[in-house]
């Protein structure tokens, strides 16, 4: 094995054409198609997938550059028979419609589950510091970059504050 | 077997509420709901296909001409690129909704600017992408395209003319009148999975999966594409990524595909860009609409005058049907309607969600309130005092009509001042804060449907159509049609859908799916339940059949024996469709705040409250609605297609650029569903409810602008520099 990327646990090759974006390498050449390409340019946040902790559009950047990095996608966040927290809410409060967004908006919402835990701020947030509450208007404006056509924002807030009570609690 | 229902009659016997499972209109939550929140639910381009190789479109850079010659030799010796497909079957526009033929092709002349020329197919995609940006053209372009509505003559589409009375007598006796004109920018449908198609072929049968709304139609446009019997394609859309309209024709990537694919003796997958999507499928055309109120001292309605123009391209059958809702929504004897299409060379102008009333009822609702300002009425009352009683052009009578009991829910939910309204009444620092209000309608459309239930030896149920889920929610509503008429648990219930193997049916648009789909399961169940009931000794009206249980007594699987048992329901909608005027409607309540010194707008809550018989699942219904509030946000602050007035190009074809509702736009939303049984929108008493939601709420949002800080816009979107430029000192 050449350079390696983990991918949900398991290490992967990288690919040789440089060109190729995360987004490219994980829905086509590791068939991870849980993870979306709405956009291809970094405007939808469909594509959004946690590396090293960090949620970021795997459209916008090159597989390349993600030698050693820990990547973790929908699929590795939960599976039918087994889905995590906010998988489980976003079910029980309809946080979506065709569901073309969903794997973002659950890859993002867990990232952003932990910015709010380690208190960071928002535009939304009173204060730069200090402890950082939980609310409506904190997660829209953290959740702002995923875009969801259908319209189903209502839902996606409520499923991710239910969420946030149930792991917290 | 196959049992067809031509209805001819209002169904009124409620069937679904007698019987004895209980689950339909229950909020249960969406069948797929795991495999789409998993990422294991496969869209169109995701299907593991060995040996798939990969097209990308080449686009004109032009506006109108001829292409001269395109240079296959100028990528041909790329690396991994396999050919430049410039076949003339090729489409050039995607086709508009049920035209069941091929839409434009001849790719080598050029209509508007983006429009697809070839395909170039690589290994991979980056091959292919960059070939097919190096792809050489030679153009001869013809000057002096039209680009711009107001360029042209326009021309009037007379099957929508109404001239009744005598308006303009009516407008100078009336105590009360408005004559304004507003305008609405063009939007994107801007669904979030772009179009996609992996097309195979065996040398005798060809498939293609792809993201399309409605398989029937879609089929018959492929097959006329290509030249190809339609017994020989078979189209797969299991989960569709959106649509609002933009997968109702098939489009250019999924024709291109199939060409390829069997050219090439390889299976090929064609993703438009985000850009592509943008700029060769469908546009909904800008309008200009002339509204003419005229009212008598106690605001009831003389006179009714709506004159809108839109555009298209030449050739294109559609016209935004901006007047749809106008032709009956409020009485008055003196009306004037007339819709005139200008025929520019911008992009395809087509279906985008709600077509028609998205952007009439807006314009026709502010001018409401700009009646009600000036005859001195609530504008809820303005709205009670002129529902008429059947419909006032046609004198049919309303199949059902909730209106006013909406009106009235709305307001009293929302909390509704019914007090003299004057602008500019409360202010928070920098913000304005007002409220604002305005009717919802949409016509009800039903279409001939077919799907086929079975009942398993080991009782449980397997319903099949062509019919898509686009996120509307039709695996979920069918399986509680199917469990309610059967006695299932709708998680006994298997829905496979969009196969065009499978019974067909009108698919998903125009909020038709659920109505006519649905009527084709009831009607299947019904037939379903005529033979459990003969072979257990009651009539059919008496079965009682729940949890699996005949009759209380024996399973489901006893009385089948260890046989399967199928019926093909077959329903059409007969003279019904002649006899009534169908519509849902509804009333949008909202308050916004305005900034004094930027104009921003923002929706503190809104509310819409809903009338659309009855309700299947009150989970995936309500979500419905609570997308075209979405919707609505977006009409009435910020999408709009820009053009360029030099080429006639969208300028704004991204998701950066064309600005969708984000999360932050959107506060918490309220719904309201006030239960009816419309007997004669079909047997399920059922109408749609994927378009309602935002027919008429921008108007709620403008007018609330204009309570709010004294700004009356008359154009849609109401973004910070319009209102700042009307906004009082
Ligand atoms: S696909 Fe990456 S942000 Fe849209
Ligand atoms: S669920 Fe369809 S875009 Fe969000």
């Amino acid at each position: 094995m050449g350079e390696t990327i983990s991918v949900n646990g398991t290490q992967r090759s990288l690919p040789d054409d440089p060109r190729i974006t995360l987004l490219d390498f994980l829905r086509r050449d590791l068939g991870l198609t849980g993870s979306k390409k709405g956009c291809d340019h970094g405007q939808c946040g469909a594509c959004t997938v946690i590396v090293n902790g960090i949620r970021i559009n795997s459209c916008l950047t090159l597989a390349a550059m993600h030698e050693g990095d820990s990547v973790t996608t929908i699929e590795g966040l939960g599976t039918p028979e087994d889905p995590s927290p906010l998988q489980r809410a976003f079910v029980d409060q309809d946080g979506f419609q065709c569901g073309y967004c969903t794997p973002g908006q659950i890859c993002s919402a867990t990232a952003m589950l932990e910015e709010l835990a380690n208190d960071w701020p928002s535009d939304a947030s009173n204060d730069l510091e200090g402890k950082i509450e939980i609310s409506g208007e904190e997660i829209r404006e953290r959740m702002s970059g995923n875009l969801c056509r259908c319209g189903a924002y209502a839902n996606i807030v409520a499923a991710i504050r239910d969420a946030a009570t149930e792991t917290s609690a | 077997m196959t049992v067809h229902l031509k209805q001819d009659e209002p169904d009124t016997s409620n069937r679904l509420d007698g019987m004895k499972q209980g689950v339909i209109g229950q909020p249960i939550s969406r069948v797929e709901g795991l495999a789409k929140v998993t990422g294991t639910a496969p869209y169109a381009a995701e299907y593991p296909i060995e040996g798939c190789v990969e097209g990308v479109l080449a686009t004109a850079t032009i506006t109108r001409g001829e292409i001269l010659k395109i240079d296959k030799d100028s990528v041909l010796g790329m690396p991994g690129v396999i050919a430049v497909i410039d076949d003339p079957r090729l489409t050039t526009r995607a086709a508009q909704g049920t035209a069941n033929e091929a839409p434009q092709q001849s790719p080598r002349t050029v209509c508007y600017w983006g429009q697809p020329i070839a395909l170039v197919v690589a290994e991979t995609f980056e091959q292919a992408r960059d070939a097919a940006k190096h792809l050489a053209v030679e153009y001869r372009p013809h000057d002096g395209a039209p680009l711009s509505p107001d360029a042209v003559e326009p021309e009037e589409q007379e099957d929508e003319t109404v001239r009744q009375g005598d308006l303009v007598h009516a407008m100078s006796e009336a105590a009360h009148s408005v004559d304004v004109t507003f305008t609405t920018k063009g939007h994107a449908s801007a669904a979030m999975e772009p179009h996609a198609a992996i097309a195979q072929w065996d040398g005798d049968q060809l498939t293609v999966h792809a993201s399309l709304q409605m398989l029937n139609y879609n089929i018959s446009e492929l097959a006329d594409a290509i030249d190809l019997p339609e017994e020989k394609v078979r189209l797969v859309s299991r989960f569709v990524g959106g649509g609002f309209g933009s997968k109702l024709g098939v489009s250019e990537e999924t024709v291109a595909a199939a060409i390829a694919a069997m050219q090439l003796e390889r299976p090929v997958r064609v993703v438009m860009s985000r850009q592509q999507v943008f700029q060769c499928i469908m546009r909904r055309s800008e309008t200009t609409q002339r509204l003419r109120l005229a009212a008598d001292q106690k605001g009831r309605l003389t006179g009714f005058g709506h004159e809108a123009l839109v555009s298209n391209l030449p050739g294109e059958t559609f016209a935004e049907p901006v007047l749809q809702s106008s032709h009956f929504l409020y009485a008055a004897q003196n009306r004037k309607l007339m819709l005139e299409v200008a025929r520019i060379h911008r992009m395809t102008a087509g279906s985008v969600r709600a077509p028609g009333e998205a952007v009439g009822m807006p314009a026709l609702e502010g001018a409401m309130d700009v009646l009600a300002e000036r005859a001195g009425i609530d504008p809820v009352e303005l709205r009670l005092r002129n529902i008429p009683k059947e419909n006032p052009e046609e004198g049919l009578p309303f199949s059902s009509h909730k209106l006013a009991e909406c009106l009235r829910e709305g307001a009293e939910a929302f909390g509704w001042d019914s007090g003299p309204r004057k602008p500019r009444q409360k202010r928070k620092g920098e913000w304005w804060v007002g409220t604002g209000m305005a009717s919802a309608a949409r016509v009800h459309n039903v279409g001939e449907a077919k799907a086929r239930v079975t009942l398993k030896p080991d009782g449980t149920a397997l319903v099949e159509t062509d019919m898509t889920d686009i996120g509307t929610g039709t695996y979920t509503i069918l399986a509680q049609i199917a469990g309610e008429m059967l006695g299932l648990d709708p998680e006994n219930v298997l829905v496979d859908l969009g196969d065009t193997r499978h019974p067909r049916g009108p698919g998903s648009g125009g909020s038709w799916g659920a109505s006519s789909s649905g009527s084709a399961v009831y009607v299947a169940c019904k037939a379903l339940r005529e033979e459990l009931a003969d072979r257990v000794g009651v009539t059919e009206t008496k079965l009682d059949l729940a949890d699996g249980k005949v009759a209380g007594g024996h399973s489901l699987a006893q009385v089948l024996a260890g046989e399967p048992l199928a019926r093909e329901g077959h329903y059409e909608p007969g003279a019904i469709a002649d006899d009534f005027t169908a519509a849902g409607f509804g009333a949008f309540f909202a308050q916004v705040r305005v900034n004094h010194f930027t104009g921003e707008s923002r929706v503190d809550r809104m509310l819409g409250a809903f009338g659309f018989g009855r309700v299947l699942n009150r989970k995936t219904a309500r979500s419905q609605c609570l997308g075209g509030i979405t919707w609505s946000i977006g009409a009435a602050l910020t999408e709009a297609l820009e053009f360029d007035p030099r080429d006639g190009h969208l300028v704004n074809c991204d998701l950066a650029e064309y600005h969708v509702p984000v999360h932050r736009d959107v506060p918490d939303l309220e719904v309201i569903m006030v239960e009816e049984r419309d007997p004669a929108a079909s047997p399920i008493q059922a109408k749609g409810i994927g378009e309602l939601g935002m027919c008429g709420g921008a108007a709620a949002i403008g007018n609330a602008i204009y309570n709010a800080c004294g700004a009356r816009l008359f154009d849609y979107p109401m973004t910070p520099d319009r209102v700042l430029a009307c906004m009082p000192d």
